[in-house]
């Protein structure tokens, strides 16, 4: 094994970071709503893509910035999440059926995907796309920087809403003990809607950045799901910050193997970690 | 005969030609023939099935506007697979046991195609297939590959390519080689590193990646650091137009650079990947389309896959290469007048067939005949043959930057 030089350390490190922040901002949503809620949302992976296409359409077809674009997908996805929430209450939906019922609901939104946009790639070439700062050695391309940016901005925003506002005291009030946060006042089930329909603009929001510097496909909505769930359950479901640091722990252990060892290993690296947390922490998930 | 009966007979002439719409085959007539197949209209082969559907269907209909074959109509029954082998292997089985259909053809992909030539041996069927990926595995007597790889691609291939950048201004003293695990390129990419190695081509790098890879950046780091006078990936679909994102990232362009199987619309509209090289068996140029069923073939694909919504609507491998399955089997029963199976392989076994991407035969290794893969390359957006020099598009030349 040669070791790798110090800019391509350098530069490996750095994908590491902007990869793991993507999968971060993809694990957010899933994680308050498997953490709050209770409901392993497998949905969230196809919102996620849902919201990518609808900006790639939105840019190119209706010429707008990719980052306006968030003005209309984000409330449009907080009344998505609230109407599955309502009927997750509606159909007294379990956690273990969330995952069955969201399943179908992933295969749903992708036949819509397939049958809009075909299942052909789509790559949504903006104005943000060929931009990239020089720090010496190393290149920094503007999405990879936008998706960090809007990743850390909104996982501090959850973090700060959860732990310092009512709103966020109630929602981790009844995610602990529901009927005694309900003595108190707590309306859980509008709380749950709030929930929901946060975690859908999320997804709206992490579908920008996927738009952004990734080819889209119908399919790869499932390329996801392994690597986001480690990362939800690393950071601790319900947590605001933990999807973000670690995605980012599992994103530069990864780039670092690649730059280091061969690149097939790299998708042992995440799920080694999480087994060895489990084994160190078994309460963690 | 008097003028009355002169009239009737004009009148009755007349009309039988007007109902034979004036064209010069019979409609065809009886039980229709049934053809079976899955393709992988769902799932993350998608993109290409979609590819074969169309062509399967505008073979058909150009049949059905002839006389069909055996002047019955074609029926031809596609049902999805969704991209899983298992579930071809499932399909095929009713397809030949409960639909009881008179030939089957080939899904798409070497993993379906594989299931479905296990089925095809239970019931001893001819399988014609077009997109099989790695032909020492195929060792059912009665499959046809339409794809024309040859026995052995891994050493033939890198062979002509590298024969091409041989006699190209600048020959590659040293090679970087990085592949994606997925089988039908990764045995390519290990049959590449030979040949380099016996050519004397000095390797400076080689890595591998598992299959649905999502960061490259690290990858392409390291093909920086390696700055190799030639870059062989081993990628499919995506994964080529991703690994040139990275570098495009870290600005860097590699010297001289070749794609195993790109998806072939993204990298031809990539601006960062002019001059980058991949193998075809058929473009869009003379002297593909000097043949005039091709060049019709073209223009009603092009047509149809535009309708679809389809990004890409040139034809090259793929449609070509599933085009050719078509023929080979419209040749095979008007040449022996059967449908039976055995009948139809023996006659394939002996003969060639002349499809829009070349004469075909299956007397070799595994029913594998010649490798027609020949090198292309992205020059001012669009793709066009470079080598071997008979079949280069007229004034194309290999571009070495």
């Amino acid at each position: 094994m040669n070791l790798p030089g110090g800019t391509l350390l350098g530069q490996a490190v750095l994908s590491g970071i902007f990869i793991g922040a993507l999968y971060g901002l993809l694990g957010l949503g899933l994680s308050l709503t498997w953490g709050l809620l209770g409901q392993i949302n497998l949905a969230h992976f196809a919102l996620a893509f849902l919201g990518a296409y609808l900006t790639y359409h939105l840019a190119t077809v209706g010429g707008l910035d990719p980052l306006v674009t968030l003005a209309l997908i984000v409330p449009g996805f907080f009344v998505l999440g609230v109407a599955m929430q309502w009927l997750f209450a509606r159909f007294r939906v379990s956690p273990l059926n969330s995952l069955l019922v969201t399943f179908g609901f992933t295969v749903i939104v992708e036949t819509v995907i397939q049958s809009v946009w075909t299942a052909d790639f789509r790559r949504l070439e903006s104005a943000y796309a060929s931009v990239n700062f020089r720090v010496g050695t190393l290149f920094v391309p503007l999405p990879e920087l936008l998706t960090l940016g809007i990743a850390i901005a909104l996982s501090l925003g959850a973090w700060a809403v959860l732990r310092y506002t009512d709103i966020g005291r109630a929602m981790r009030a009844a995610a602990e003990d529901a009927p005694i946060a309900a003595a108190f006042g707590v309306d859980e089930r509008r709380l749950a809607y709030l929930v929901s329909g946060a975690s859908a603009a999320l997804a709206g929001a992490a579908g920008l950045c996927l738009a952004l510097s990734q080819t889209l496909a119908p399919a790869q909505i499932y390329a996801w799901i392994g690597v986001i769930f480690a990362v939800v359950m690393m950071g601790g479901p319900g947590r605001a910050l933990g999807p973000l640091v670690a995605g980012i722990v599992i994103g530069v252990s990864e780039a670092v193997t690649m730059a280091v060892t061969a690149p097939s290993w790299a998708p042992v690296v995440s799920f080694s970690l999480l087994i060895l947390l489990l084994i160190a922490r078994p309460g963690r998930a | 005969m008097n003028v009355a009966t002169r009239w009737i007979t004009a009148l009755v002439t007349a009309l039988s030609l007007a109902c034979a719409g004036g064209s010069a085959f019979a409609a065809p007539s009886g039980t229709p023939i049934r053809i079976g197949s899955t393709l992988a209209l769902t799932g993350p082969l998608a993109a290409t099935g979609q590819v074969h559907k169309i062509v399967g269907e505008i073979y058909v209909d150009q049949l059905n506007a002839k006389n069909g074959l055996l002047g019955r109509p074609v029926e031809w029954i596609v049902r999805d697979d969704q991209s899983k082998p298992d579930l071809a292997r499932t399909l095929y089985e009713q397809l030949i046991t409960v639909d009881k259909v008179d030939l089957i053809m080939g899904p798409y992909a070497t993993g379906a195609i594989l299931s479905a030539m296990g089925v095809a041996q239970r019931y001893d069927k001819l399988l014609i297939h077009h997109t099989f990926g790695i032909p020492n595995m195929a060792k059912y007597e009665r499959h046809f590959p339409t794809w024309s790889l040859g026995p052995e691609p891994q050493v033939t291939f890198p062979n002509t390519l590298l024969d091409a950048l041989a006699a190209s201004p600048k020959p590659p003293k040293t090679i970087a080689i990085v592949t994606s695990k997925f089988p039908s390129v990764h045995f390519m990419s290990l049959g590449a590193r030979e040949v380099a190695k016996k050519r004397g081509v000095k390797e400076v790098l080689f890595l591998e990646w598992e299959f649905g890879n999502r960061d490259y950046g690290p990858i392409a780091a390291r093909v920086k650091e390696a700055n190799a006078d030639f870059l062989w990936v081993g990628a499919i679909g995506l994964e080529g137009n991703q690994l040139i994102e990275a570098m495009k990232k870290i600005d860097y362009t590699p010297k001289e650079q070749f794609y195993m199987y790109p998806a072939p619309g993204p990298m031809v509209k990539s601006a960062d990947a002019n001059n980058a090289l991949a193998a075809t068996i058929f473009e869009e140029h003379p002297p593909f389309t000097s043949n005039p069923q091709a060049e019709a073939f073209i223009k009603v694909f092009n047509e149809r896959a535009a309708k679809a919504g389809l990004p890409d609507t040139a034809v090259d491998t793929q449609a070509a290469a599933s085009y050719s399955a078509w023929q080979v089997l419209d040749a095979a029963v008007t040449a022996t007048k059967s449908l039976d199976d055995k009948v139809l392989a023996n006659w394939l076994k002996k003969n060639q067939v002349g499809t829009i991407h070349g004469v075909l035969r299956f007397n070799g290794p595994n029913n594998y005949g010649d490798d027609l893969m020949r090198v292309k390359q992205v020059q001012n957006g669009r793709w066009v043959v470079v080598w071997p020099k008979e079949v280069a598009a007229p004034g194309a030349k290999l571009i070495v930057p």
